[in-house]
């Protein structure tokens, strides 16, 4: 169902700068969790859904923010296309506005690219109420500053998102997932020797003595670099990606606090006494572990990335890793060039902006 | 320029340049009318200035001196790569310095197990793929002049180049950049790692034409050379079918590596001056490359095939072997010097529009040009529906760049008009700055104007350029109703 809510929310933006009352933006609010603490008053964005575009010669999909993600991707499937960035969506609820707000991306990640990779326009309300239009439909634009993927991951603290235009890309005509067992040194291994050349991997899991490797293409392509590979095929492959991409993986059941490490892909693994799973052949380690969280910070620091709080963090630690005094000098700044008044998400992504 | 203004640029010229010989080399400091006419324009040498001093830093360091002392004397900066750009974005700025990187032109470290290369700003595009060529990798994006732009301006252009529909623009090839900002403070935007938290900056300082900071060091990915790949041409009789063949290629779930387009002048120009074998007869021909692992290729190459005849293609044609392959992209990527060798002047244009309008929007220029009595020729990367109408123009002559800047600018709002945007890489620089006010309301600009203030308040980096101001679209909207025309009132013209 098709309804346009961008009227309404433009004035619910212009009441809370007039208040001075901050929104808490809500999609499905699938990602609660995610993140800092939600304060303001809920802007509940379920409703505002619906396809304003899509045309598959195009490979581009333009779709109002409340839309969910299940919907856009069963549409896209019927023209065999698909997401090539995998949001993870964590309920059946989660809306594409979510999506780009968290900016989280899944298993395909380092082959196809992320979430920010794939946006091509948007349409935004600022802290000022203006209803505003960046990027477009088309694949090259480079017409005035990237405003468009500046709003990934922002966790809603820019502006209010109406719509969102999306690159897609053709559905792999092949897809087959294979089992090995390897230790971490071996996966580890497996992938430095595989990421060399190209190769159809679009997809890699290695968690508890298995390696998981997911191959997508033409059939002949997926077929010989199966052949080369080796190790077990998996029946039901997509349903394993899918349970990785959503946590409902057995590692992501295990308690404690869950640390997402976006590190080089060759890092070996940092000792951070827990458990981990590791994905995007190396450049993402989830780790279960109650150590410190300056010590798990410094370890993706040094080895040249960061690392989330992810889930059950508690209110103490932020969720996100810190930024340096310049950096996050700037991120003041730009907040304030496009919510003066601060009514978007207050600290939803650091606390004070 | 009155005769007091010159006095004063003179005056203004020899205080600047002895503050700066104070804090660089002798020679890294440029102020004498014949050494700055090298860099008077860039590639877009319609427009010509005379900057008050060239800076050749060598250092980071060096360079922090310079910005902080133009930002301490509210001096413009102006960076400057190669000069190849299209859209006048290095054009010097009279009372301002340009700063030129391109003494930074070391790669200074190369990852092969993370696949990265740490590179300094001046490095050429090209020279990144020459040298990790023999570990079997590569720089994806390729943009035709290769072989002169640096990697510090292709970021903040997001240039593209010929693959870019698969392999994507500058904004999805870098993961991190060290910038001077204008207070002449280091950072770092992006980390080694795929993502990095806080805002996406790196995005938003790819593409910003030099507005928000000065790029001093970049993190590029490197992509594992294609094991193999294959190139079909393909001729048709009328330009509409070879549009809709770009479509239906997409249409049947295929992404090829490149997919570029030629019309017949394009065609003609290019045979006579490489002889790459091009089809002279055909309306326009279609170049699609696939690549990837032997058997996938195979497997695309038919598909291509079969989806080329049903569009009614009348002859194809794959590369034999490697040898042809490259003469074929050869052609393609010697468009613009062939347009070059057959008309004194031409302007290129940049317009990305939706694939499916390309038949149209190719006929309606061939209107336009009989309309304005100027030649286009079209070369396109039209997988991405991105234009490069040129339009061929005698400089010399009374008017006729007058005259090829309001076709250029009809063919700009076309691509507007069709959903598309004006700029699909060249980037907006002086030339479409007027064109911003028809692309983007007053809101808009407000809001990438609060942008720049947040990273530049005093306005001292590439002012004026990129982003138009409100009184500007006043202007330029006023002198568009009243006399249907376009003008730059703020630039002068030779
Ligand atoms: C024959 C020809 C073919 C071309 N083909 C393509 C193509 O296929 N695809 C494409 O995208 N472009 C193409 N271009 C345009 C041009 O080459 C690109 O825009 C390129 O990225 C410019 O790089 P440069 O080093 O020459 O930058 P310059 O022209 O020196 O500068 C371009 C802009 O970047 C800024 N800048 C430069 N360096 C820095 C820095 N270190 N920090 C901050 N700002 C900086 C400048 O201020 C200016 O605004 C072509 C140009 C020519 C002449």
């Amino acid at each position: 169902m098709s309804v346009d809510r961008s009227r309404e929310l433009i004035d619910a933006v212009t009441a809370s700068i007039e208040s001075g009352k901050p929104l808490s933006i809500r999609g499905g609010n699938t990602k609660a969790f995610f993140g800092g603490p939600q304060t303001g008053e809920p802007l509940e964005m379920s409703g505002h859904s619906g396809m304003v575009s899509y045309e598959p010669t195009e490979l581009v999909i333009t779709a109002q923010s409340g839309t969910l993600v299940s919907e856009i991707e069963s549409t896209l499937k019927e023209q065999r296309q698909m997401l090539p960035f995998e949001p993870p969506c964590f309920g059946e609820r989660a809306t594409v506005g979510g999506a780009i707000g968290c900016g989280l991306s899944g298993p395909r990640r380092p082959y196809a690219g992320s979430v920010r990779d794939f946006v091509l326009g948007t349409r935004i309300v600022n802290g000022r109420g203006e209803d505003l239009r960046f990027g477009g439909q088309v694949m090259k634009n480079v017409a005035g500053y990237d405003v468009s993927r500046l709003m990934v991951g922002s966790m809603g603290t820019l502006g209010l998102l109406l719509e969102v235009s999306l690159k897609v890309l053709p559905a792999p005509r092949s897809e087959c997932t294979l089992m090995l067992e390897a230790d971490r040194d071996g996966a580890l291994e497996f992938q430095q020797r595989w990421s060399q050349r190209p190769s159809p991997i679009s997809g890699t899991c290695h968690s508890g003595g298995l390696l998981h490797v997911r191959l997508s293409g033409s059939e002949t392509g997926v077929a010989s670099a199966k052949s080369k590979i080796g190790g077990d095929t998996l029946d039901d492959g997509d349903a394993f990606w899918t349970r990785l991409r959503e946590h409902d993986h057995e590692f992501f059941k295990g308690a404690g606090r869950l640390w997402r490490l976006s590190i080089p892909q060759a890092s070996p693994d940092p000792d951070l006494h827990g458990d981990s799973l590791m994905e995007w052949n190396g450049a993402l380690r989830w780790v279960i572990s109650d150590s410190p969280a300056d010590r798990i910070r410094t370890a993706a620091a040094e080895a040249g990335g960061h690392a989330t709080l992810f889930r059950n963090g508690g209110a103490e630690t932020e969720a996100f890793h810190p930024l340096s005094g310049s950096l996050l000098k700037l991120h003041k700044k730009v907040k304030r060039a496009f919510d003066p008044k601060g009514i978007f998400n207050p600290g939803r992504m650091y606390r004070g902006l | 320029m009155s005769v007091a203004e010159k006095i004063s640029i003179r005056e203004l010229r020899n205080r600047v340049a002895g503050d700066l010989r104070r804090k660089l080399a002798r020679e890294s400091v440029l102020a004498d009318e014949e050494s700055l006419r090298p860099y008077e324009c860039d590639g877009l040498s319609a427009y010509r200035r005379l900057p008050l001093a060239v800076t050749l830093p060598d250092t980071v360091e060096q360079v922090q001196d310079v910005v902080r002392y133009c930002h301490g004397n509210g001096i413009p900066i102006v960076a400057r790569g190669a000069g190849t750009g299209l859209s006048g974005g290095a054009l010097p700025i009279e009372e301002g310095v340009i700063l030129s990187l391109a003494k930074f032109n070391k790669i200074l470290d190369v990852d092969t197990g993370n696949r990265t290369a740490l590179v300094q700003p001046g490095v050429r595009n090209l020279a990144i793929s020459e040298a990790v060529s023999h570990l079997g990798l590569y720089y994806a994006p390729d943009p035709s002049s290769q072989i002169a732009c640096t990697i510090g301006g292709n970021v903040a252009e997001n240039a593209g180049g010929l693959h870019c529909l698969k392999y994507g623009l500058t904004v999805h090839n870098i993961l991190k950049l060290k910038i001077v900002t204008v207070d002449g403070e280091l950072v770092t935007i992006g980390l080694d790692s795929l993502d990095s938290p806080g805002y996406d900056f790196l995005a938003l300082m790819t593409g910003s034409e030099g507005l928000l900071g000065i790029i001093v060091e970049v993190t590029v990915r490197l992509l594992p050379k294609p094991e193999c790949a294959k190139v079909i041409m393909a001729s048709f009789d009328d330009v509409e079918k070879a549009g809709n063949a770009v479509s239906s290629i997409i249409a049947a779930g295929i992404l090829p590596g490149g997919l570029e387009m030629m019309d017949n002048p394009a065609i003609r120009a290019t045979e006579d001056f490489v002889h790459a074998g091009y089809d002279t007869d055909a309306a326009a021909i279609l170049l699609c490359e696939v690549d990837g692992t032997p058997e996938e290729v195979e497997d695309e190459i038919e598909r291509v095939r079969r989806v080329l005849e049903a569009s009614g293609c009348i002859k194809m044609q794959v590369a034999a072997d490697d040898d042809q392959r490259q003469l074929f992209w050869s052609g393609r990527k010697a468009a613009f010097p062939a347009v070059g060798r057959i008309s004194p002047d031409y302007y290129c244009i940049d317009g990305t529009i939706p694939r499916k309008a390309l038949g149209d929007v190719l006929n309606r220029i061939e209107d336009l040009s009989s309309e304005y009595g100027l030649r286009v020729v079209n070369v396109f990367h039209a997988g991405d529906g991105n234009l490069h109408p040129l339009i061929l123009y005698d400089g010399n002559i009374e008017g006729e760049l007058e005259r090829t800047e309001q076709l250029a600018g009809k063919i700009l709002e076309m691509c507007i008009e069709v959903g598309g945007t004006i700029t699909g890489e060249h980037g907006v620089g002086m030339e479409k700055i007027d064109h911003m006010c028809v692309q983007f309301n007053t809101a808009e600009l407000t809001q990438f104007h609060a942008v720049k203030e947040a990273f530049d308040p005093g306005r001292l980096l590439n002012p004026d350029k990129a982003v138009p101001t409100l009184h500007r679209c006043a202007e330029f909207g006023a002198m568009h109703v009243h006399k249907g025309q376009l003008k730059f009132p703020e630039i002068e013209r030779f």
